[in-house]
């Protein structure tokens, strides 16, 4: 039977949903630090794609690839732990400042550094930027077709996936070749959880730099344990031009970023009883706001 | 060279409604920047279509009209949008933030290496000055959206790469066809010449499209349920008050995520923007999100039990009460005082 090779694109991301007074700065800027960082939510709902892939068709393998900080090393240990096969930690201080563009140009390096492929799954769009941009961006740079917003891989045949997609106003299924890239959307199956036997075996997984604070006593595993081993890509192992990534790779600048105020009024405040919702009633009446 | 491209979108073979809007406000973008609009509409049977754009403002019409196009895929859509745009050089092009143009947009954008700005909610033309260099850039299109989960609004400009592309959110822009009666130029890509064959390895076999009830963006009055309703049951006392007085229906993410509304009836920055002229907030506590797609209306009254809901910084009046109390008594002194 055939098995296939699966990439995921996952992201570390602030967890912008609950964002709490505290994580507003007085001028209007986030504060980061204070908001708990997180495997973006549909990059998670790619991965299950992914493993469903792998249940289907044993012996395909999920390799994740994330871009990020060095403790974004930690999504790749949630992944293993889900029943990943491996996966790449992109890190460099070039890589800052990277916009949709830049950052989809690194990972179009580190996905043709890891090699053959024939599908690519990543979450529809992260949760800190919502732009939905890096999919198609990556599918574009690799020269592969795309299918977004995709609820479900339906089937694989032969040489075509059948993908189902989830729009605005109804579902549509179309048939791809592969290789390709999808991007599945929150509406897709939530990932499964951390499996206890993967936690035990990838628990002291790390990249090289993470293992600078490792014990001594524990380095020897690394060795005898070569799947302990994250690895960790720079702009060099890429082979990237730095001038198209960070800053100077990202056409697009933030000129300006601004709190959100509201214009506001002083609302006439009414109490639940019978009379004044019969005044409030009387008055949209006679003012024809309603009726 | 140098004009401002809408690329419109089709919905049950008319340009849809987030393409006028676009042309509504590109019209209005082109005349300050002393340029044409242009519109491309890519699909088959196209034949009069140029009308309804040049009504909202457009100038000049391309179309892009073959039997192979008629569903939306990538690929094929992509090398017509990127080919006409390397040979027309536009300094602006916009798609809609639906799932079209957020499809698209992000292909093209990397195929020309252009930058694109996601889902915005206010266009400018402006100028920028980058200090570091010191140059001053005239005329820029100043994109302005939420970030960061709808805390922050950002402005963000391409001053180096055109064109300068931006995906807008539905509803947010006015329609509004122009004043006086237009015409202007059709003309007609070479399809041929444009795809290749191997654009076509997507194929659209099935599609269930469902026509939506809800009519949210042109409700004069809309009742909105948030968190605060509690249930889906609690939800049908907004319906039937609804009914009653010719409302439509609308909801808060917090209640379309916990089920007790369709996801088709959520205002808010993910959702449907809305300015009726009355505005009923139910059990809605007013998040950021939430408030930026409703500010607009032109009386809002909150029904909320906390006084110190963000609601009510924004309302003209907050009834402090339960939505299961105060609902049922506005639906009775409604029908004893109206004629």
């Amino acid at each position: 039977m055939k098995n296939f090779k699966i990439i995921v694109l996952a992201k570390q991301v602030p967890d912008t949903r609950n964002v709490g007074k505290d994580a507003m700065k007085e001028d209007g800027t986030v504060n980061r630090a204070v908001l708990p960082a997180i495997f973006n939510p549909e990059d998670l709902n790619a991965l299950e794609q992914a493993l469903r892939i792998k249940d289907k068709y044993p012996g395909s393998t999920v390799t994740l690839l994330t871009m990020g900080p060095p403790r974004a090393a930690e999504i790749i240990r949630e992944g293993l732990y889900r029943g990943a096969d491996n996966g790449y930690l992109l890190t460099d201080r070039a890589f800052a400042g990277s916009d949709t563009l830049a950052t989809s140009y690194a990972l179009s390096r580190a996905i043709m550094k890891i090699g053959d492929f024939d599908f690519i799954l990543a979450g529809r769009q992260a949760i800190d930027g919502d732009t939905a941009q890096v999919g198609p961006q990556v599918a574009e740079k690799l020269g592969v077709p795309q299918v977004t917003y995709a609820e479900e891989i339906v089937d694989i045949k032969k040489n075509k996936a059948v993908v189902r997609r989830r729009l605005e106003k109804g579902v549509e299924t179309v048939e791809s070749v592969f290789p390709l890239l999808i991007t599945v959307t929150g509406t897709a199956p939530a990932c499964r959880p951390r499996n206890a036997k993967l936690i035990m075996k990838y628990k002291r997984a790390t990249t090289i730099s993470e293992r600078q604070n490792v014990s001594e006593d524990y380095i020897f595993m690394y060795d005898d344990r070569p799947f302990l081993n994250l690895p960790e890509w720079n702009v060099g192992d890429i082979e990237a031009e730095p001038e198209r990534l960070g800053l100077s790779g990202s056409p697009t600048k933030v000129k300006k970023v601004e709190n959100v105020v509201f214009q506001a009024k002083e609302a006439k405040v009414l109490e639940a009883d019978n009379q004044s919702i019969e005044w409030l009633m009387k008055e949209l009446i006679s003012n024809h706001t309603l009726g | 060279m140098d004009n401002l491209f809408v690329i419109c979108e089709l919905e049950n073979g008319t340009i849809a409604d987030i393409s006028l809007e676009l042309l509504t406000k590109g019209r209005k973008l082109a005349d300050q920047l002393g340029c044409k609009q242009e519109a491309l509409i890519i699909g088959h049977k196209l034949k009069g279509l140029e009308k309804e754009a040049f009504d909202y403002g457009a100038d000049v019409v391309w179309l892009a009209d073959d039997a192979r196009l008629e569903h939306y895929t990538t690929l094929p859509y992509t090398s017509i949008a990127v080919e006409l745009f390397r040979q027309e050089k536009p300094q602006v092009a916009l798609l809609g933030a639906t799932s079209y143009g957020r499809d698209l947009g992000p292909r093209v954008s990397s195929a020309l290496s252009s930058g694109l700005t996601a889902d915005c909610t206010a266009l400018e033309i402006g100028e920028h000055t980058d200090k570091r260099a010191g140059k001053t850039y005239k005329n820029l299109l100043l994109q302005i959206r939420p970030a960061f989960g709808g805390n922050i609004i950002a402005t963000i400009i391409n001053p180096e790469h055109k064109p300068q592309m931006a995906t807008v959110r539905e509803g947010v822009m006015k329609m509004e066809k122009c004043k006086e009666p237009r015409s202007g130029e059709v003309k007609k890509v070479d399809v041929d010449k444009f795809v290749r064959p191997e654009d076509f390895v997507v194929n659209v076999i099935e599609r269930h499209m469902e026509e939506s009830g809800v009519n949210l963006k042109g409700a004069p009055v809309i009742i909105s349920g948030g968190y605060g309703v509690g249930s889906k049951e609690n939800f049908e006392m907004l319906y039937q008050f609804a009914e009653l007085i010719g409302a439509e229906v609308g909801a808060s993410r917090a209640a379309v995520d916990a089920g007790f509304a369709e996801h088709d009836r959520q205002i808010g920055q993910t959702g449907v923007t809305v300015r009726p002229k009355l505005y009923i907030a139910c059990g809605i506590s007013g998040q950021v999100q939430h408030i930026a797609g409703m500010q607009e209306s032109a009386m809002v009254i909150s029904v909320n039990n906390d006084q110190e809901a963000p609601i009510n910084k924004i309302a003209d009046y907050a009834i402090l009460g339960n939505v299961e109390d105060v609902i049922p008594k506005m639906i009775k002194y409604y029908k004893e005082n109206s004629k």
